[in-house]
Protein backbone atom coordinates (compact mmCIF):
# COMPACT_ATOMS: atom_id res chain seq x y z
CA UNK A 1 0.00 0.00 0.00
CA UNK A 2 2.09 2.81 -1.10
CA UNK A 3 2.28 5.43 1.00
CA UNK A 4 1.15 3.99 3.91
CA UNK A 5 3.84 2.90 6.52
CA UNK A 6 2.70 0.41 8.85
CA UNK A 7 5.96 -0.52 10.75
CA UNK A 8 5.43 2.94 12.46
CA UNK A 9 2.76 1.07 14.48
CA UNK A 10 5.11 -2.18 15.13
CA UNK A 11 8.07 -0.04 16.11
CA UNK A 12 6.28 1.97 18.74
CA UNK A 13 4.13 -0.97 19.97
CA UNK A 14 5.72 -0.87 23.59
CA UNK A 15 5.78 2.66 24.00
CA UNK A 16 1.61 3.15 22.68
CA UNK A 17 0.88 -0.04 25.61
CA UNK A 18 3.34 0.01 28.50
CA UNK A 19 3.50 3.58 28.65
CA UNK A 20 -0.21 4.91 27.08
CA UNK A 21 -2.51 2.02 27.58
CA UNK A 22 -0.83 1.36 30.41
CA UNK A 23 -1.72 4.95 31.80
CA UNK A 24 -4.82 4.94 30.31
CA UNK A 25 -6.51 1.66 32.10
CA UNK A 26 -5.11 2.68 35.42
CA UNK A 27 -6.76 5.74 35.23
CA UNK A 28 -10.09 4.21 34.25
CA UNK A 29 -9.55 1.42 37.14
CA UNK A 30 -9.03 3.68 39.65
CA UNK A 31 -11.51 6.40 38.89
CA UNK A 32 -14.31 3.24 38.18
CA UNK A 33 -13.90 2.03 41.79
CA UNK A 34 -13.04 5.94 43.33
CA UNK A 35 -16.25 6.88 41.67
CA UNK A 36 -18.34 4.30 42.36
CA UNK A 37 -17.38 3.88 45.58
CA UNK A 38 -18.26 7.27 46.11
CA UNK A 39 -21.11 7.97 43.49
CA UNK A 40 -22.97 5.37 45.93
CA UNK A 41 -22.24 7.76 49.31
CA UNK A 42 -23.18 10.05 47.52
CA UNK A 43 -26.44 8.33 46.54
CA UNK A 44 -26.98 7.11 49.87
CA UNK A 45 -26.94 10.72 50.98
CA UNK A 46 -29.59 12.05 48.49
CA UNK A 47 -32.15 9.48 49.55
CA UNK A 48 -31.29 9.81 53.11
CA UNK A 49 -33.89 11.67 53.85
CA UNK A 50 -31.67 14.03 55.91
CA UNK A 51 -31.77 17.66 54.58
CA UNK A 52 -28.36 18.85 54.74
CA UNK A 53 -27.12 15.73 53.68
CA UNK A 54 -29.92 15.26 50.82
CA UNK A 55 -28.83 19.06 49.70
CA UNK A 56 -25.23 18.46 49.60
CA UNK A 57 -25.40 15.27 47.34
CA UNK A 58 -28.12 16.80 45.15
CA UNK A 59 -25.68 20.35 44.86
CA UNK A 60 -22.91 17.82 44.14
CA UNK A 61 -24.10 15.85 41.26
CA UNK A 62 -26.08 18.95 39.97
CA UNK A 63 -22.79 20.96 39.89
CA UNK A 64 -20.50 18.34 38.06
CA UNK A 65 -22.68 17.19 35.93
CA UNK A 66 -23.25 20.77 34.27
CA UNK A 67 -19.20 21.39 34.10
CA UNK A 68 -17.61 20.20 30.66
CA UNK A 69 -14.99 17.33 31.97
CA UNK A 70 -11.98 19.35 30.08
CA UNK A 71 -12.72 22.22 32.13
CA UNK A 72 -12.94 20.44 35.69
CA UNK A 73 -9.51 18.67 34.58
CA UNK A 74 -7.76 21.95 34.31
CA UNK A 75 -9.44 23.61 37.45
CA UNK A 76 -8.38 20.85 39.66
CA UNK A 77 -4.75 20.93 38.09
CA UNK A 78 -4.60 24.38 39.20
CA UNK A 79 -6.49 24.80 42.10
CA UNK A 80 -5.61 22.05 43.69
CA UNK A 81 -2.04 22.72 45.33
CA UNK A 82 -3.90 25.55 46.76
CA UNK A 83 -6.91 23.59 48.06
CA UNK A 84 -4.65 21.18 49.46
CA UNK A 85 -2.43 23.86 51.29
CA UNK A 86 -5.58 25.63 52.76
CA UNK A 87 -6.82 22.38 54.01
CA UNK A 88 -3.37 21.38 55.48
CA UNK A 89 -2.53 24.81 56.44
CA UNK A 90 0.72 24.92 54.84
CA UNK A 91 2.30 28.51 53.72
CA UNK A 92 3.08 27.28 49.71
CA UNK A 93 1.19 25.27 47.34
CA UNK A 94 1.41 21.45 48.44
CA UNK A 95 2.86 19.60 45.34
CA UNK A 96 0.00 17.42 43.74
CA UNK A 97 0.83 16.16 40.68
CA UNK A 98 -0.55 16.03 36.55
CA UNK A 99 -1.32 12.24 37.94
CA UNK A 100 -2.83 12.51 40.47
CA UNK A 101 -4.66 15.60 40.41
CA UNK A 102 -5.96 13.63 37.39
CA UNK A 103 -6.72 10.84 39.70
CA UNK A 104 -8.90 13.02 42.13
CA UNK A 105 -10.63 15.11 39.29
CA UNK A 106 -11.95 11.35 37.27
CA UNK A 107 -12.94 10.72 40.64
CA UNK A 108 -14.85 13.28 41.25
CA UNK A 109 -16.14 14.03 38.45
CA UNK A 110 -17.72 10.00 37.50
CA UNK A 111 -18.71 10.71 41.28
CA UNK A 112 -21.81 12.44 40.11
CA UNK A 113 -22.53 9.96 37.28
CA UNK A 114 -22.17 6.94 39.22
CA UNK A 115 -24.69 8.92 41.78
CA UNK A 116 -26.98 8.86 39.34
CA UNK A 117 -26.90 5.21 38.58
CA UNK A 118 -26.98 4.31 42.03
CA UNK A 119 -29.68 6.31 42.47
CA UNK A 120 -31.72 4.81 40.37
CA UNK A 121 -30.56 1.61 41.14
CA UNK A 122 -31.39 1.84 45.23
CA UNK A 123 -34.70 3.00 44.07
CA UNK A 124 -35.31 0.29 41.52
CA UNK A 125 -35.77 -2.25 45.12
CA UNK A 126 -39.14 -2.46 46.45
CA UNK A 127 -39.58 -0.87 49.78
CA UNK A 128 -41.18 -4.02 51.19
CA UNK A 129 -37.06 -5.15 50.94
CA UNK A 130 -35.82 -2.76 53.32
CA UNK A 131 -38.88 -2.89 55.48
CA UNK A 132 -38.14 -6.91 55.70
CA UNK A 133 -34.37 -6.25 56.71
CA UNK A 134 -35.38 -4.08 59.23
CA UNK A 135 -37.89 -6.56 60.94
CA UNK A 136 -34.99 -8.81 61.29
CA UNK A 137 -33.65 -6.47 63.32
CA UNK A 138 -31.09 -5.20 61.15
CA UNK A 139 -28.91 -2.15 60.93
CA UNK A 140 -29.60 0.45 58.65
CA UNK A 141 -25.91 -0.10 57.11
CA UNK A 142 -26.64 -3.98 57.33
CA UNK A 143 -29.57 -3.47 55.52
CA UNK A 144 -27.99 -1.48 52.66
CA UNK A 145 -24.82 -3.32 52.87
CA UNK A 146 -26.69 -6.62 52.64
CA UNK A 147 -29.78 -6.41 51.00
CA UNK A 148 -30.53 -3.34 49.07
CA UNK A 149 -26.89 -2.54 47.69
CA UNK A 150 -26.24 -5.91 46.24
CA UNK A 151 -29.33 -5.67 45.08
CA UNK A 152 -29.09 -2.62 43.03
CA UNK A 153 -25.35 -3.26 41.82
CA UNK A 154 -26.45 -6.12 40.22
CA UNK A 155 -29.58 -4.17 38.43
CA UNK A 156 -27.36 -1.59 37.82
CA UNK A 157 -23.87 -3.61 36.67
CA UNK A 158 -24.87 -3.01 32.82
CA UNK A 159 -25.32 0.85 33.24
CA UNK A 160 -21.84 1.36 35.58
CA UNK A 161 -20.19 -0.49 33.49
CA UNK A 162 -21.28 1.63 29.99
CA UNK A 163 -20.46 5.08 32.31
CA UNK A 164 -17.15 3.17 32.82
CA UNK A 165 -16.45 2.84 28.88
CA UNK A 166 -17.90 6.46 28.28
CA UNK A 167 -15.18 7.13 30.93
CA UNK A 168 -12.46 5.00 29.16
CA UNK A 169 -13.15 7.08 26.32
CA UNK A 170 -12.53 10.47 28.14
CA UNK A 171 -9.60 9.72 29.97
CA UNK A 172 -8.02 10.83 26.44
CA UNK A 173 -8.71 14.62 27.73
CA UNK A 174 -5.97 14.31 29.87
CA UNK A 175 -3.57 16.10 26.70
CA UNK A 176 -4.89 19.02 27.67
CA UNK A 177 -2.54 18.96 31.15
CA UNK A 178 0.25 16.76 28.60
CA UNK A 179 0.15 13.65 30.12
CA UNK A 180 0.32 10.91 27.97
CA UNK A 181 -2.27 8.12 27.97
CA UNK A 182 -2.78 5.76 24.68
CA UNK A 183 -4.46 8.58 22.39
CA UNK A 184 -2.01 11.01 23.60
CA UNK A 185 1.19 8.39 23.41
CA UNK A 186 -0.04 7.82 19.26
CA UNK A 187 0.04 11.51 18.69
CA UNK A 188 3.43 12.14 19.48
CA UNK A 189 4.64 9.24 17.56
CA UNK A 190 2.62 10.57 14.79
CA UNK A 191 3.52 14.10 14.67
CA UNK A 192 7.64 12.73 15.53
CA UNK A 193 7.26 10.64 12.57
CA UNK A 194 4.88 12.52 10.06
CA UNK A 195 2.38 9.28 10.24
CA UNK A 196 -0.65 10.86 11.28
CA UNK A 197 -3.09 8.79 9.34
CA UNK A 198 -1.14 5.43 10.55
CA UNK A 199 -1.21 6.07 13.83
CA UNK A 200 -4.71 7.95 14.48
CA UNK A 201 -6.38 4.88 12.67
CA UNK A 202 -4.77 2.13 14.71
CA UNK A 203 -5.57 4.74 17.92
CA UNK A 204 -9.07 4.08 16.45
CA UNK A 205 -9.35 0.73 16.11
CA UNK A 206 -7.56 -0.08 19.62
CA UNK A 207 -10.21 2.49 21.41
CA UNK A 208 -13.22 0.29 19.25
CA UNK A 209 -11.81 -2.90 19.98
CA UNK A 210 -11.52 -2.91 23.73
CA UNK A 211 -14.39 -0.66 24.01
CA UNK A 212 -16.79 -3.09 21.57
CA UNK A 213 -15.53 -6.00 23.93
CA UNK A 214 -16.28 -4.48 27.02
CA UNK A 215 -19.67 -3.97 25.71
CA UNK A 216 -20.00 -7.48 24.58
CA UNK A 217 -19.39 -7.97 27.93
CA UNK A 218 -22.06 -5.79 29.48
CA UNK A 219 -24.38 -8.11 27.76
CA UNK A 220 -23.31 -11.30 28.76
CA UNK A 221 -23.00 -9.95 32.82
CA UNK A 222 -26.78 -8.28 31.96
CA UNK A 223 -28.05 -12.08 31.97
CA UNK A 224 -25.94 -13.89 34.33
CA UNK A 225 -26.37 -11.26 37.15
CA UNK A 226 -30.02 -9.99 36.78
CA UNK A 227 -31.62 -10.37 40.09
CA UNK A 228 -34.97 -13.70 39.55
CA UNK A 229 -38.02 -12.46 41.33
CA UNK B 1 -49.13 -8.21 81.85
CA UNK B 2 -50.30 -8.25 77.95
CA UNK B 3 -46.98 -9.08 75.52
CA UNK B 4 -48.34 -6.19 73.14
CA UNK B 5 -50.11 -2.95 74.68
CA UNK B 6 -51.55 -0.37 71.88
CA UNK B 7 -52.36 2.45 73.38
CA UNK B 8 -54.40 5.03 72.16
CA UNK B 9 -52.42 5.26 68.90
CA UNK B 10 -53.31 8.32 66.36
CA UNK B 11 -51.04 8.67 63.06
CA UNK B 12 -51.69 11.36 60.07
CA UNK B 13 -50.22 11.50 56.77
CA UNK B 14 -50.36 15.57 56.51
CA UNK B 15 -54.45 15.82 56.68
CA UNK B 16 -55.01 12.50 56.32
CA UNK B 17 -55.77 10.49 59.35
CA UNK B 18 -54.89 6.64 59.38
CA UNK B 19 -55.22 6.07 62.44
CA UNK B 20 -57.37 7.53 65.01
CA UNK B 21 -56.87 6.74 68.87
CA UNK B 22 -56.40 2.25 68.39
CA UNK B 23 -56.06 0.71 71.74
CA UNK B 24 -55.89 -3.11 72.34
CA UNK B 25 -53.41 -5.64 73.67
CA UNK B 26 -52.17 -8.88 72.57
CA UNK B 27 -51.54 -11.16 75.67
CA UNK B 28 -48.83 -14.12 75.18
CA UNK B 29 -50.11 -17.15 73.58
CA UNK B 30 -52.97 -14.92 72.24
CA UNK B 31 -54.20 -15.12 68.26
CA UNK B 32 -55.59 -11.95 67.19
CA UNK B 33 -57.05 -11.24 64.11
CA UNK B 34 -57.29 -8.17 62.47
CA UNK B 35 -60.28 -7.12 59.79
CA UNK B 36 -61.22 -4.33 57.99
CA UNK B 37 -61.72 -3.14 54.36
CA UNK B 38 -58.90 -1.57 52.57
CA UNK B 39 -57.62 1.85 53.32
CA UNK B 40 -59.08 0.64 57.23
CA UNK B 41 -55.81 1.22 58.66
CA UNK B 42 -55.03 -2.54 60.34
CA UNK B 43 -51.58 -2.79 58.06
CA UNK B 44 -50.27 0.14 59.32
CA UNK B 45 -51.29 -0.66 62.73
CA UNK B 46 -49.48 -4.03 62.93
CA UNK B 47 -46.67 -1.85 61.46
CA UNK B 48 -46.30 0.54 64.26
CA UNK B 49 -45.96 -2.50 66.12
CA UNK B 50 -42.69 -3.26 65.31
CA UNK B 51 -41.93 0.29 64.95
CA UNK B 52 -41.61 0.10 60.84
CA UNK B 53 -44.54 2.53 60.87
CA UNK B 54 -43.74 5.66 63.42
CA UNK B 55 -46.64 7.15 65.08
CA UNK B 56 -47.58 10.58 66.72
CA UNK B 57 -49.24 10.40 69.31
CA UNK B 58 -50.00 7.49 72.19
CA UNK B 59 -47.84 4.69 72.89
CA UNK B 60 -47.15 0.91 72.13
CA UNK B 61 -45.68 -1.36 74.62
CA UNK B 62 -43.88 -4.52 73.61
CA UNK B 63 -42.85 -7.00 76.11
CA UNK B 64 -42.55 -3.87 78.56
CA UNK B 65 -40.10 -2.11 76.22
CA UNK B 66 -41.58 1.52 75.03
CA UNK B 67 -42.22 2.34 71.30
CA UNK B 68 -42.77 6.33 71.69
CA UNK B 69 -39.04 6.43 74.14
CA UNK B 70 -36.92 7.83 71.80
CA UNK B 71 -34.14 5.83 73.92
CA UNK B 72 -35.60 2.65 72.88
CA UNK B 73 -33.43 0.60 70.46
CA UNK B 74 -35.66 -0.51 67.55
CA UNK B 75 -33.20 -3.23 65.71
CA UNK B 76 -33.00 -5.02 68.84
CA UNK B 77 -36.79 -4.75 69.32
CA UNK B 78 -37.44 -6.10 65.68
CA UNK B 79 -34.84 -8.87 66.06
CA UNK B 80 -37.54 -10.21 68.79
CA UNK B 81 -41.12 -9.83 67.34
CA UNK B 82 -40.78 -11.84 63.83
CA UNK B 83 -43.22 -9.70 60.76
CA UNK B 84 -45.07 -11.96 58.07
CA UNK B 85 -45.27 -9.75 54.65
CA UNK B 86 -47.75 -9.36 52.25
CA UNK B 87 -45.34 -9.87 49.61
CA UNK B 88 -42.85 -12.33 51.14
CA UNK B 89 -40.13 -9.93 50.87
CA UNK B 90 -37.57 -12.70 50.74
CA UNK B 91 -34.13 -11.75 49.64
CA UNK B 92 -33.96 -12.88 45.72
CA UNK B 93 -29.61 -12.44 45.77
CA UNK B 94 -29.43 -14.80 48.47
CA UNK B 95 -30.34 -18.80 48.53
CA UNK B 96 -32.94 -19.76 50.74
CA UNK B 97 -30.93 -20.90 53.57
CA UNK B 98 -29.14 -17.84 53.74
CA UNK B 99 -32.30 -15.89 53.68
CA UNK B 100 -32.65 -17.99 57.12
CA UNK B 101 -29.04 -17.34 58.34
CA UNK B 102 -28.29 -13.57 57.16
CA UNK B 103 -29.97 -11.83 60.63
CA UNK B 104 -29.43 -15.11 62.62
CA UNK B 105 -25.83 -14.24 62.13
CA UNK B 106 -25.71 -10.46 61.98
CA UNK B 107 -28.14 -9.93 64.72
CA UNK B 108 -28.21 -13.07 66.92
CA UNK B 109 -24.38 -13.21 66.37
CA UNK B 110 -24.49 -17.28 65.54
CA UNK B 111 -22.17 -18.85 64.15
CA UNK B 112 -22.81 -20.56 60.71
CA UNK B 113 -23.10 -23.99 61.42
CA UNK B 114 -25.62 -23.19 64.41
CA UNK B 115 -27.39 -20.74 62.03
CA UNK B 116 -27.61 -23.58 59.41
CA UNK B 117 -28.96 -26.43 61.76
CA UNK B 118 -31.47 -24.24 62.92
CA UNK B 119 -32.68 -22.95 59.11
CA UNK B 120 -33.11 -26.39 58.19
CA UNK B 121 -34.87 -27.83 60.62
CA UNK B 122 -37.17 -24.79 60.49
CA UNK B 123 -37.26 -25.21 56.70
CA UNK B 124 -38.62 -28.85 57.46
CA UNK B 125 -41.15 -27.54 59.95
CA UNK B 126 -42.72 -25.69 57.51
CA UNK B 127 -42.51 -28.07 54.70
CA UNK B 128 -39.97 -27.25 52.71
CA UNK B 129 -36.52 -29.18 53.70
CA UNK B 130 -35.14 -30.44 50.01
CA UNK B 131 -35.44 -26.58 49.20
CA UNK B 132 -32.19 -24.63 51.15
CA UNK B 133 -29.95 -24.57 48.07
CA UNK B 134 -32.62 -22.79 45.86
CA UNK B 135 -33.21 -19.22 45.28
CA UNK B 136 -36.52 -17.39 46.02
CA UNK B 137 -37.09 -17.07 42.37
CA UNK B 138 -37.50 -20.48 41.71
CA UNK B 139 -40.09 -21.39 44.74
CA UNK B 140 -44.14 -20.70 44.33
CA UNK B 141 -45.69 -18.26 45.87
CA UNK B 142 -46.87 -20.76 48.70
CA UNK B 143 -43.50 -21.72 49.71
CA UNK B 144 -42.25 -18.45 49.14
CA UNK B 145 -44.66 -17.49 51.95
CA UNK B 146 -43.58 -20.39 53.76
CA UNK B 147 -40.41 -19.78 53.90
CA UNK B 148 -40.63 -16.34 54.77
CA UNK B 149 -42.41 -17.80 58.12
CA UNK B 150 -39.54 -19.95 58.51
CA UNK B 151 -37.30 -16.85 58.48
CA UNK B 152 -39.79 -14.98 61.11
CA UNK B 153 -39.09 -17.91 63.19
CA UNK B 154 -35.38 -18.09 63.33
CA UNK B 155 -35.14 -15.50 65.38
CA UNK B 156 -37.37 -17.16 68.24
CA UNK B 157 -39.46 -14.46 68.18
CA UNK B 158 -41.94 -13.83 71.58
CA UNK B 159 -44.75 -12.85 69.06
CA UNK B 160 -45.44 -13.20 65.21
CA UNK B 161 -46.84 -10.53 62.93
CA UNK B 162 -48.22 -11.10 59.57
CA UNK B 163 -49.68 -8.34 57.78
CA UNK B 164 -51.58 -10.19 54.99
CA UNK B 165 -49.66 -13.05 54.86
CA UNK B 166 -51.90 -15.12 52.09
CA UNK B 167 -53.66 -11.33 50.01
CA UNK B 168 -50.55 -12.18 47.15
CA UNK B 169 -51.11 -15.69 46.63
CA UNK B 170 -53.03 -17.80 44.25
CA UNK B 171 -56.24 -19.50 45.80
CA UNK B 172 -54.65 -22.97 45.62
CA UNK B 173 -51.63 -22.04 47.89
CA UNK B 174 -53.61 -20.48 50.37
CA UNK B 175 -54.18 -23.21 52.65
CA UNK B 176 -50.42 -24.46 52.52
CA UNK B 177 -49.67 -21.58 55.01
CA UNK B 178 -52.93 -21.17 56.50
CA UNK B 179 -51.62 -24.59 58.02
CA UNK B 180 -48.63 -23.55 59.26
CA UNK B 181 -49.81 -20.64 60.56
CA UNK B 182 -52.65 -22.68 62.57
CA UNK B 183 -50.03 -24.61 63.45
CA UNK B 184 -47.76 -22.10 64.78
CA UNK B 185 -50.69 -20.54 66.84
CA UNK B 186 -51.89 -24.51 68.31
CA UNK B 187 -47.83 -24.05 69.80
CA UNK B 188 -49.04 -21.26 72.03
CA UNK B 189 -47.31 -18.59 70.08
CA UNK B 190 -48.28 -14.92 70.23
CA UNK B 191 -49.84 -13.85 67.22
CA UNK B 192 -51.38 -10.49 65.15
CA UNK B 193 -52.60 -11.47 62.05
CA UNK B 194 -53.82 -8.92 59.42
CA UNK B 195 -56.24 -11.14 57.30
CA UNK B 196 -59.32 -11.27 55.54
CA UNK B 197 -59.32 -15.27 55.72
CA UNK B 198 -62.32 -15.55 58.29
CA UNK B 199 -61.53 -19.68 58.16
CA UNK B 200 -58.53 -18.73 59.88
CA UNK B 201 -60.07 -16.18 62.60
CA UNK B 202 -62.85 -18.94 63.31
CA UNK B 203 -60.08 -22.27 63.59
CA UNK B 204 -57.35 -20.74 66.08
CA UNK B 205 -58.25 -16.86 66.78
CA UNK B 206 -58.93 -16.15 70.65
CA UNK B 207 -60.05 -12.14 69.67
CA UNK B 208 -61.13 -10.37 66.51
CA UNK B 209 -60.15 -6.87 66.12
CA UNK B 210 -62.42 -5.04 63.72
CA UNK B 211 -61.06 -1.69 62.09
CA UNK B 212 -62.55 0.72 59.82
CA UNK B 213 -61.35 4.60 58.62
CA UNK B 214 -58.42 4.13 61.11
CA UNK B 215 -60.69 3.38 63.98
CA UNK B 216 -61.37 -0.14 66.13
CA UNK B 217 -64.85 -0.17 65.91
CA UNK B 218 -65.13 -3.42 66.78
CA UNK B 219 -62.86 -5.77 69.35
CA UNK B 220 -64.29 -8.96 70.82
CA UNK B 221 -64.17 -12.67 71.96
CA UNK B 222 -64.24 -14.63 68.41
CA UNK B 223 -67.16 -16.65 69.61
CA UNK B 224 -68.46 -12.96 69.88
CA UNK B 225 -67.50 -11.55 66.77
CA UNK B 226 -68.82 -13.74 64.64
CA UNK B 227 -72.03 -14.91 66.70
CA UNK B 228 -73.64 -11.78 67.48
CA UNK B 229 -71.61 -8.23 66.39
CA UNK B 230 -73.27 -5.16 67.73
CA UNK B 231 -71.65 -2.82 65.32
CA UNK B 232 -73.60 -1.82 62.05
CA UNK B 233 -70.07 -1.29 59.83
CA UNK B 234 -68.73 -5.00 61.13
CA UNK B 235 -72.15 -6.46 60.41
CA UNK B 236 -71.76 -5.03 57.17
CA UNK B 237 -68.24 -6.15 56.43
CA UNK B 238 -68.43 -9.85 57.30
CA UNK B 239 -72.11 -10.19 55.66
CA UNK B 240 -70.13 -8.90 52.25
CA UNK B 241 -66.88 -11.58 52.60
CA UNK B 242 -68.83 -14.24 54.06
CA UNK B 243 -71.61 -13.96 51.65
CA UNK B 244 -69.60 -16.45 48.93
Amino acid sequence: MGGFDFDVIQRSLPYLFYEGMAFTLQLTLIATLGGVALGTVLALMRLSGQGALAGFANAYTTLFRSLPLVLVIFWCYFLLPYIGAWLTGADRPIKVGAFNSTVITFTLFEAAFFAEIMRAGIQSIPRGQAAAGYALGLTYSQVMGRIVLPQAFRNMLPVLLTQTIVLFQDTSLVYVISLTDFLGAASKIAQRDGRLVEMYVFAALVYFVISFALSQLVRTLQARFAVKR
Amino acid sequence: MPMIEIKDVSKAYGAFQVLRHCTTSVDKGEVVVVCGPSGSGKSTLIKTVNGLEPFQTGNIIVDGVSLADKATDLPKLRARVGMVFQNFELFPHLSIVDNLCLAQQKVLGRDRPAAEAKAHALLARVGLPEQADKFPGQLSGGQQQRVAIARALAMDPIAMLFDEPTSALDPEMVSEVLDVMVALAKEGMTMMVVTHEMGFARKVADRVIFMDKGEIVEDAKKADFFGNTRNPRAQAFLSKILQH
